[in-house]
């Protein structure tokens, strides 16, 4: 049963493993210890994403209400960017999920992605697990606004909805490698936009010619047109188990290493004695590619480039 | 770790732009903010602020409504066991209420004449001050 108490003790952990204070499973069992219950079953955790202001987070301010309704408890974990120049971020998601705040069946948090590239941030996943141990039912993990390549919530989610936006592109756009590929279900939001047919029948073809059935859906999240549809479409796909599975896998590893290694990286390039590195290559007296060596031999370790 | 600030405007008050501004000057000092936008109930706050687990809660306000959002907000979070987020305030407040509202254990109010290099420093400085014991607190409760 989810009450005010378990929403401060999972807010605690995940900024406890946010922060590289304590391990994963050190957060789990202090969740355990306070006596919050497991979900019955594991969570189901829906995958949101799609370039920046298409909607996604209006979508899932609707999604949260359907599936309240249907009566599932549900966490939202919501990336934004962070600044590579000065760490600092600006998380808005919440503007667009006012509407649950009296709601102690909806816990929401926002995250910033600090050093990960790849949509989500190094401790979403983390943040999923926790969610789930303290009971929610559903999470839903929204990624900041993505491009083509961004796809870590391949290794996250069960189920993907990729939010596209009428006019972004022609066909060309559609059968380009990356994003189109880890959809389960395509939802063109903004449906009432000059061109959402057409962005439509496109995305259709492309599914279509693929080895998938991928549901292709037109919503107005803003007025709630087509999210029976979205939310039934989700429903249709829980217990499935896809295809992504084994990949998934492997991109948490790539991930976590990859996230490891930059924030490493980012380390030792604030250190003192990688002052001098920059300064010489601002001087033009070094290359880019003699700093990277030179970071990569502060690092230790052989790391190579391929 | 970075600093996490809610930065949130409650009432019927309908003008952002200076919480936008300190929202902005934030970030780029390196915080985290979490923007809950405008007309927010204490409710709302309190729960935001408890989700997002933040180290400070600002709060914008310029209606004159101070005196019956701050206490209620402080109300709710010590309802809901929260005794570790620092609660301040800014925008039009009449100096005679300040004592009013530090007693009631907000900790710090900017007025409208504070440039946002104090704000960061303000909120640095009660961070370092009452978020080095939230941060062992956090360490011995795991």
């Amino acid at each position: 049963m989810i009450s005010q108490r378990v929403h401060r003790d999972l807010a605690r952990v995940i900024s406890a493993v946010e922060n590289g204070i304590v391990p994963l499973a050190t957060a789990l069992a202090t969740l355990a210890a306070q006596g919050h219950d497991r979900a019955a079953s594991r969570a189901d955790v829906i995958g949101i994403t799609g370039p920046p202001g298409a909607g996604k987070s209006t979508l899932v301010d609707r999604l949260i209400e359907g599936l309240r309704n249907a009566g599932e408890s549900v966490a939202v974990i919501a990336v934004d960017p962070s600044s590579p120049f000065t760490h600092g971020a600006v998380l808005g998601d919440r503007v667009r999920m006012q509407r649950h705040a009296g709601d102690v069946g909806v816990f929401i948090r926002s995250m910033a992605s600090r050093q990960a590239g790849g949509g989500l941030a190094p401790a979403t996943h983390d943040a999923v697990l926790l969610a789930e141990a303290a009971g929610f039912d559903v999470i839903i993990v929204e990624t900041v606004g993505v491009g083509q390549v961004e796809l870590e919530i391949v290794a996250v989610a069960d189920c993907i909805v990729v939010v596209t936006v009428p006019a972004l592109g022609d066909s060309v756009q559609t059968i380009k490698a990356g994003l189109t590929e880890i959809a389960d279900i395509f939802a063109v939001n903004m449906a009432d936009r000059p061109g959402a047919n057409r962005t439509a029948v496109e995305l259709k073809h492309m599914v279509h010619e693929g080895r998938r059935e991928i549901p292709v859906l037109q919503t107005i999240a803003t007025d709630g047109t087509g999210i029976a549809e979205l939310l039934a479409a989700i429903e249709a796909r829980r217990g499935v188990q896809t295809a992504n599975a084994g990949r998934a896998v492997r991109f948490e590893v790539l991930r976590r290493a990859r996230d490891r290694a930059a924030h490493a990286a980012a380390a030792v390039l604030d250190s003192p004695e990688a002052a001098g590195v920059l300064a010489r290559l601002n001087a033009h007296q070094i290359t880019r590619n003699d700093a990277v060596d030179t970071l990569l031999a502060m690092l230790g370790g052989p790391v190579h480039a391929h | 770790m970075p600093i996490k600030v809610l930065v949130t405007k409650p009432g019927l008050d309908g003008h952002d732009r200076g919480a936008k501004i300190v929202a902005r000057a934030l970030r780029d000092a390196g915080m985290e903010v979490v923007y809950t936008g405008l007309h927010q109930t204490p409710e709302m706050i309190v729960t935001a602020a408890v989700q997002e687990d933040v180290d400070v809660i600002g709060v914008s306000i310029l209606s004159g409504a101070h005196m019956t959002i701050f206490p209620k907000i402080m109300e709710l979070l010590r309802e809901r066991e929260v005794d570790d987020i620092v609660v301040i305030g800014g925008g039009v407040i009449q100096e005679a209420d300040v004592p009013k509202l530090q007693a009631l254990g907000v900790r710090e109010i900017f007025n409208a004449e504070a440039t946002t290099q104090q704000l960061i420093d303000g909120i640095e400085r009660v961070v370092a001050e009452f978020g080095r014991d939230r941060a062992r607190r956090a360490a011995a409760r795991s």
